[in-house]
């Protein structure tokens, strides 16, 4: 059965008046329900898009679709969608009663059927009893769940949400991010939410829209985002890569081996085809890699090095590896034994053999 | 980084806290000013209680010389026409003024910066300059409507307020586009967002949070109505009176305590404008 | 709660008003033409219009009684050259570059100590320097007048003390206008200089002093020519209504002070030659217009 489409962006381009392509031919399809992530570094473009969905900007070319229905010129008032803002734009002249109530105000909700719904919506982000208060007396987070009230008791088909939890302290944006994401699978309606941390879309997203420059770079699931990245900046922005520049040398069904690092050999699991001869770069994410001293007896790596630098973190220890003269690693070992007695920390200057598993590696063609 | 850093002599020298000489003649140059900026208009509102006529003796508290104003009935018909200008003049002004005001912060033409140029003009330019263009333009038109079509005016109420008008909306503009100017955008957009179109957009965002700049601009026009004089005099045709022309002219025929107790009256009124425009721009400006 | 029941895709009337709002959203010339309109209309009709007419009076001649007689002349520019008037000029530039100096020094400490003072007093201050200013101008003069007179206060107190036997004669000489212009735009001073030293970042001052520079350097040097915009826009904000000044030359000036002012009411209430009041009324705005550029431009080459 075919999930319904609620937003599509049809080849979009935003060119503005100053020359600048903030958005550069960029198609999604976005599914109804799904907690949908336009992630990127500032100035890609991500809340340009939003903004054309929500229509406070129209495109230069190309289709913004919701629910199917091509939207064109139409004002931000008769679309059915509803915006959660960066600096959450709350009404300073009106209660929180009143800022909740406006968009149904607007739409002409008799009186009674107000109040019911707006009770509904602060007990949904839990503000009940906060209705006769001002913005101003209230904290950012409380404010935050006031917008998002205000937006959610409309009942929109599609919620777009603006880097919402960038004004809050660390631990309260961690809660918020949880409360977000359960009250997205209560509610049921599709979120787009723009944000430009990655560890923030990987938590809450069903999927992610990775963007960069005005273009999307990838779009899937955090997972695969993650462990598939197609492209050399997705892998850079997401976590942490080493890249390993190469050659292919030789491609046996879906493993290629790559000459990297000074004629040294690596086997790598392909899916698009590759030649002999084409310029490449293996990209091994820390975790990924194995590092074993050489004289211990299960060191089976295919590269050897010297560690250059060790990075003691509690939870992991960091190996900087150097494999040749321009070449280092960052290896993450996490620290399952006791760094003390059992399992102690190789130190600077040894002589290790780092390898990983054939599909732990990715190969980018950028 | 304090003050004293600015001021005090050279790194030789001790340096002292506040109390050194530099600072000591600075503060005695704002307690004089302030002596010479109040002292006029302090001496003559008490001089307004003086039951002398004359000037340099105290001869007691009275509030004849006020009694004597409030029956006056050229203060009375003065006072009424200076009300009723103001009043007119700043409901025009201030509609004028504001439309205005979103013209130059939120459009784009092509003539735009002439159109703002020509708006700072009647702030910039002398007012006998405009006094007297106004003269000789109804002047002109009386003449000519009279030819044309036998329609007979004359210069008074009417003159005054438009001549009012004209050089107060610009002032009106400037406060309002101040305030304009540092409008929150995000929250239009939240509105239009959540299913208000521009009407309902304007009426329930835009203009409540405009309105106390509004209200400045509009206190302002009606203060520098009510103070014209310059203006009013070349417009004001054989008839027609406002407070500021009745003071004038009684000073000019030589001063008499009563002109004292106007003038102190006239003071205070404008004085308590000026405050409650302060007070509202400072209330709202969050 | 439950899941939210999905309504469908709104489609509320789109009623009158709201096409309306369309069209003049879409259409920007219509929307300038409705707000820019109304104010661009008066202006047109009750000041741009009005200047050019006096503009082209001042090329007519005067008819008898004071009437005006269309023929074309230049003979109001060519009486300017009369000593006479070009005096009336000179004084009146002479009376304002005075005032605007007088205000600068009193004016430039004035709004140093304001802006060097603790937060809570700056607005306090600040207003105390507005409150006579937004009062009536006309009473103001009034009340200097009452303070200069030959038995007014002053004169009263000086004689009282002993320092002078006679009165001193203060009332209806250029020190009283000069007296009446400061009372008037002194604030118009203080302003925008108490703006650039809020502004002035006073590390320099103190980076100033630790590479020897003694007080008076580091004010001539560091501070004045850091602060000179507010210094040109308080002296441009209050040279044009001095050169201007009607009220206090008439009533502290008395006749034996005449600024172009006081010759245009001359012109055209008492010897009703209204081409030549134009002329000389045309070339006042000249000389604002003139000194108005001439700030601008001054502010453009220094873009601090």
């Amino acid at each position: 059965m075919e999930r319904p489409i609620d937003v599509e962006l049809v080849d979009v381009t935003k060119v503005f008046d100053s020359g600048v392509v903030a958005v550069d031919r960029v198609s999604l399809q976005i599914y109804q329900g799904e907690f949908f992530s336009l992630l990127g570094p500032s100035g890609c473009g991500k809340t340009t898009t939003l903004r054309m969905i929500a229509g406070f900007e129209h495109p230069t070319s190309g289709e913004v679709r919701i629910e199917g229905r091509p939207m064109g010129h139409t004002p931000p008032f008769r679309r059915n969608v509803n915006t959660v803002f960066q600096n959450y734009a709350l009404f300073p002249h009106m209660t929180v009663f009143e800022n909740v109530a406006f968009g149904l105000r607007m739409k002409r909700v008799p009186r009674d059927e107000i109040v019911r719904r707006v009770r509904e919506a602060l007990q949904l982000v839990r503000l009940s009893g906060f209705e006769e208060r001002y913005p101003r007396q209230l904290s950012g987070g409380q404010q935050q769940r006031v917008a998002l009230a205000r937006a959610l008791v409309n009942r929109p088909r599609v919620l777009l949400l603006d880097e919402p939890l960038g004004a809050l302290d660390l631990k309260l944006r961690k809660e918020m991010q949880l409360e977000l994401k359960h009250l997205q699978m209560t509610v049921g309606i599709t979120f787009i939410y723009v944000t430009h941390d990655q560890e923030e879309a990987l938590t809450m997203s069903d999927r992610i829209a990775v963007m960069n420059a005005g273009r999307v770079l990838q779009v899937g699931t955090p997972v695969e985002i993650y462990e598939r990245p197609t492209s050399r900046f997705v892998a850079d922005f997401i976590g942490e890569s080493n890249f390993l520049p190469g050659r292919v040398v030789d491609v046996d069904r879906d493993v290629a081996t790559v000459l990297v690092a000074g004629e040294r050999p690596v086997r790598v699991r392909i899916e698009t085809p590759v030649a002999a001869g084409q310029p490449v770069t293996v990209a091994i994410r820390p975790e990924k890699i194995r590092v074993t001293p050489v004289e211990a007896p299960e060191a089976n790596g295919f590269l050897s090095g010297r560690v250059e630098e060790v990075i003691y973190i509690g939870t992991d220890t960091f190996y900087v590896v150097r494999i040749d003269d321009h070449t280092t690693l960052r290896v993450r070992s996490q620290n399952d034994r006791n760094r003390l007695d059992g399992g102690q920390l190789l130190p600077v200057g040894t002589s290790v053999t780092v390898g990983w598993a054939e599909d732990a590696a990715r190969l980018l063609l950028d | 980084m304090t003050a004293q850093a600015a001021v005090t002599t050279s790194t030789r020298r001790p340096v002292r806290r506040r109390i050194s000489t530099g600072w000591t003649l600075l503060w005695l140059n704002v307690f004089l000013t302030f002596v010479f900026l109040y002292a006029p208009i302090i001496v003559m509102s008490i001089f307004s209680f003086n039951a002398s006529r004359q000037m340099q003796v105290w001869m007691g508290f009275t509030l004849d010389w006020y009694v004597r104003m409030l029956h006056d009935e050229r203060v009375r018909v003065a006072a009424e026409n200076s009300l009723i200008i103001a009043l007119v003049s700043t409901a025009v002004s201030t509609v004028i003024g504001t439309l205005t005001a979103l013209a130059l912060e939120r459009t784009r033409f092509r003539v735009k910066s002439l159109y703002e140029g020509a708006m700072y003009l009647p702030i910039i330019v002398p007012e006998i300059v405009m006094a007297i263009a106004l003269l000789v333009f109804f002047n002109l038109t009386f003449q000519g409507l009279d030819q044309l079509f036998g329609l007979r005016l004359n210069f008074g109420l009417g003159t005054i307020t438009i001549a009012h008008i004209a050089f107060s909306f610009p002032f009106v503009a400037v406060v309002v586009r101040a305030r304009l100017a540092d409008f929150d955008r995000t929250l239009e957009q939240a509105a239009q967002d959540l299913g208000a179109n521009d009407w309902q957009t304007f009426r329930y965002i835009t203009l409540p949070l405009l309105m106390p700049g509004i209200i400045a601009g509009a206190l302002l026009a009606f203060t520098l109505s009510i103070d014209d004089f310059v203006i009013t005099f070349f417009n004001a045709g054989v008839g027609s009176t406002t407070l500021p022309l009745e003071i004038y002219g009684r000073v000019r025929r030589g001063i008499t305590p009563d002109v004292n107790a106007l003038s102190t009256v006239l003071l205070l009124a404008s004085m308590l404008l000026v405050l409650s425009s302060l007070a509202l721009q400072r209330r709202r400006s969050s | 709660m439950a899941i939210v029941e999905q309504i469908g895709p709104s489609e509320r009337a789109v009623t009158w008003r709201e096409r309306l709002g369309d069209a003049v959203r879409q259409r920007e010339g219509l929307r300038a033409l409705l707000l820019a309109g109304p104010g661009g209309a008066w202006l047109l009709f009750f000041f741009l219009l009005p200047t050019a007419i006096v503009f082209a009076y001042s090329f007519a001649r005067r008819g008898p009684y004071g009437t005006v007689d269309w023929t074309f002349t230049l003979e109001n520019y060519v009486r300017f050259f009369d000593w006479l008037y070009i005096r009336v000029f000179l004084v009146s530039v002479w009376l304002a570059l005075l005032t605007t100096l007088i205000c600068l020094l009193i004016g430039y400490p004035f709004a140093f100590v304001i802006a060097r003072s603790p937060r809570r007093w700056r607005n306090a201050l600040l207003v105390l320097v507005l409150i006579p200013f937004w009062t009536n101008f006309l009473v103001r003069t009034y009340a200097i007048m009452l303070l200069l007179r030959s038995d007014g206060l002053i004169n009263n107190a000086l004689q009282w003390l002993g320092l002078i036997d006679r009165p001193l004669t203060m009332l209806f000489t250029p020190f009283a206008v000069v007296l009446g212009l400061v009372y008037g735009y002194l604030p118009f001073m203080i302003l925008p200089i108490y703006a650039s030293i809020e502004k002035f970042d006073f590390t320099l001052v103190e980076a100033a002093q630790d590479l020897g520079a003694n007080t008076w350097q580091v004010f001539w040097r560091v501070l004045l020519p850091l602060t000179l915009p507010g210094v040109l826009a308080g002296s441009i904000l209050v040279f044009i209504p001095s050169v201007g000044a009607f009220v206090t030359p008439d009533l502290l000036g008395g006749g034996k002070v005449v600024m172009i002012a006081n010759l245009i009411n001359q012109q055209f209430l008492t010897v009703r030659h209204w081409p030549f009041g134009s002329a000389v009324s045309f070339v006042l705005m000249a000389i604002v217009l003139a000194a108005t550029m001439l700030y601008f431009r001054i502010g453009e080459t220094r873009r601090i």
